[in-house]
């Protein structure tokens, strides 16, 4: 599937979890197109952890602001009501639970809602940045990524890999699948326009349990 | 009265060999370079230098490390810079890693005169390991420690003449925990003007937290 078909299904589908009034936080990458999709009439806040909630869309080439960026690095402009503080204040919003969702890309989630996004050892070792908090404040995560990473899959019994965060994924969405994170395992609810049941299984080595109707996403 | 604006050379000379340095930003936005192209200049080195980041390549804080100035790095996140990873993989440099949130906290209980901060964040994790964990009314926490420095050097974005500071946008991020958190601080002001012509209420750091002030050589 092209890349840009698979991004657009992924940040469709994301952004049907958005809700009236929330305050949101977009990792970096992939998540950050949610912001295309809000639905209309719905108003919806977006944090930046380097320290902005009211973040709006790109600037046009040329129009950047000064000292306006995301937590990215990139320009960004703000909307009416936005405000700036420092980083101690970013995270209390993040950590104090005052962020209703966030968004994060993984290099592997499993079926404890295990994170593992900020380090493969001796390989690379980028850091975890603000996702450590994000993870354990935000009152709902969801992990947003392919659905493999070059015919590899991600989504496993348990993570090899260092945790970003124990316990805390409560939603799996890719082009193949929305999985839910339950007590009793991770639930198969919907499918990708492009995908079935059987591709998902085989593509995930993570015990699937398969919802009583398994939808297709409507995106 | 110590006269606070001082030149930049009269800033640099202030940093020594093996001090503890904060540096205000956020991938380079709210960093202070003009006084860390003069650190540079000077050439001091055995730093440990505390930063969220350790910027790009030979810019900002990825300065000093490019220059093999640092000999350990406090940081969240090391990857838009490759030389940091570089040299930790050739063990020059030693790199801690901590959650953003938790450097902050870190950062403000240094300054706050507190004992550190009990934090959810990284429980479970690596980060937790060899950390007191602390329970409080049935839940955990990991005790994470508060940080101090010889020396912070930040970016302001209008300074009075006494120190008083506000800050530019996304540019404030670090810059105002580090200014309570340092021995010394020095900040590079965009804009120096006369006291009385910042409102109080606009102020975010108090003066009395302010040593030096340099002027900015940078536009943007």
């Amino acid at each position: 599937m092209d890349k840009n078909l698979i991004r657009e299904i992924i940040a469709k589908r994301v952004a049907q979890e958005l809700n009236d009034g929330d305050v949101v936080n977009l990792g970096i990458g992939l998540p950050t197109a949610v912001a295309n999709y809000v639905p209309d009439g719905m108003e919806v806040t977006f944090q930046s952890e380097n320290g902005l909630i009211g973040v709006g869309p790109s600037p046009k080439e040329g129009e950047e602001i000064k000292d306006l960026i995301n937590a990215g690095g990139m320009p960004v402009t703000t909307l009416g009501g936005a405000a700036f503080f420092d980083s101690a204040m970013s995270f209390s919003i993040i950590r104090g639970g005052h962020v209703d969702m966030t968004v994060l890309g993984a290099l592997q989630v499993d079926e404890k809602g295990n994170l593992a996004n900020w380090i493969i050892p001796g390989k690379m070792v980028p850091g975890m940045g603000g996702a450590m908090d994000l993870v354990v404040g935000a009152k709902k995560v969801i992990v947003s990524m392919e659905h493999t990473a070059k015919g590899k899959p991600k989504i496993f019994p348990l993570c090899t890999l260092p945790l970003t965060a124990a316990n805390q994924v409560n939603l799996i969405i890719t082009e193949m699948a929305v999985i839910e994170v339950t007590p009793d395992g991770l639930l198969l609810k919907e499918i990708g326009p492009h995908s079935t049941i059987e591709d998902v299984v085989a593509n995930t080595p993570a015990k699937l349990i398969l919802a009583d109707n398994i939808k297709t996403m409507e995106v | 009265m110590v006269k606070k604006i001082i030149d930049i050379a009269d800033a640099a000379s202030k940093i020594e060999d093996g001090m503890t340095i904060m540096v205000g930003g956020f991938l380079g936005n709210g960093t202070p370079h003009t006084i860390i192209d003069a650190i540079v200049k000077r050439g001091v080195k055995d730093l440990t230098i505390i930063s969220n980041d350790t910027g790009i390549k030979d810019s900002g804080v990825g300065r000093f490390i490019y220059n093999n100035m640092v000999k350990k790095v406090i940081t969240s996140h090391i990857g838009t810079n490759p030389e940091t990873g570089k040299q930790m993989n050739e063990k020059k440099i030693d790199v801690e890693l901590v959650p953003q949130g938790t450097l902050a906290e870190r950062i403000r209980s240094g300054g706050a005169g507190l004992g550190g901060v009990l934090t959810p964040t990284g429980l479970g994790t690596i980060v937790a390991e060899g950390k007191q964990i602390v329970e409080v009314d049935g839940k955990q926490f990991i005790l994470e420690k508060p940080l101090k420095a010889d020396l912070a050097i930040l970016l302001g974005h209008t300074v009075d003449t006494k120190g008083n500071i506000i800050y530019s946008n996304t540019a404030r991020n670090f810059n105002p925990l580090m200014a309570t958190a340092a021995d010394t601080v020095i900040v590079e002001a965009e804009n120096i003007v006369e006291v009385g012509s910042i409102n109080p209420n606009e102020v975010v750091t108090p003066r009395i937290f302010v040593d030096y002030i340099v002027g900015s050589d940078y536009n943007g």
